[in-house]
């Protein structure tokens, strides 16, 4: 596999855009499982999340995630980006993809750089409101922690 | 150079500390460059340096146990080695994805 391509950006990106430049040219690629992440309104309390990162230890971070999963399934391709700066709800946050041969590895793959991206990754919320006052700092979920540590028994 | 300041400058290494989230917002500085006791063998001494600081750094660490850290851009638990590291970062448990 040509190496996992981790991008952390304040700009939107595009499925799509991301899905034909892991694909094009190329008829070895069986499945491409994606994974998009997007900021929920809060049923209507939210009106955005900032996202604080630690530049050069979120690549850092998200790249060595990814080589575990390209050292764990056989992948053809493997995509993370990560947005920081104020996310309105209904905007995307995350964009994990994972291609292979067949649809067990990349649907695992992707899995997997899920749960570690939300437990690893240098990251954090905070909710604006929809009042105009500035929420807290969103709290991690022990429900997170254990979805990561399911990778930590054999495959 | 006065002896004193010699052996002060001895027994110090320089360390670029950065912080994030609330861990930054409590200590009031996104980051800064400290002179740390060079004896300081862990993550875990060096809270218990930063802490005697002042009351935005004891307001920071209250709970240690939250409190993450990185040794140059790697997750390190408390009892970690600072070795060598020249950038140290505290965080609170990350929230992204």
């Amino acid at each position: 596999m040509t190496s996992p391509l981790v991008r952390i950006q304040r700009e939107d990106f595009s499925l799509q855009d991301e899905i034909d430049a892991l694909s094009t040219d190329r008829a070895d690629i069986g499945a491409i499982v994606s994974f998009t992440g997007l900021c929920r309104d809060e049923a209507g309390t939210l009106a955005a999340l900032e996202l604080e990162h630690y530049p050069g230890m979120a690549e850092a971070e998200i790249a060595r995630v990814a080589a575990e999963a390209a050292a764990r399934w056989p992948l053809m391709g493997l995509v993370a980006i990560h947005r920081y700066g104020l996310v309105k709800p209904g905007e995307q946050i995350v964009l994990v993809l994972a291609a292979s041969a067949h649809r067990r590895p990349a649907f695992e793959a992707a899995d997997f750089m899920m749960d570690y991206l939300k437990t690893r990754a240098p990251f954090w919320k905070r909710e604006h409101r929809a009042d105009g006052t500035l929420g807290g700092w969103v709290e991690a979920k022990a429900d997170d922690d254990d979805a990561a540590k399911r990778w930590e028994q054999a495959p | 150079m006065s002896t004193a300041t010699a052996t002060a400058a001895a027994g110090t290494r320089t360390v670029r500390i950065v912080y994030f989230a609330w861990v930054r917002e409590r200590v009031g500085l996104p980051e800064e460059t400290l002179d740390i006791p060079a004896d300081l063998a862990t993550i875990a001494d060096l809270v218990r340096w930063l802490k005697a600081r002042g009351e935005g750094y004891e307001a920071a660490f209250t709970d240690e146990k939250i409190v993450r850290a990185a040794l140059d851009h790697v997750h390190a638990k408390p009892q970690a080695r600072l070795g060598s590291a020249r950038e140290i970062a505290f965080f609170p448990p990350m929230t992204g994805g």
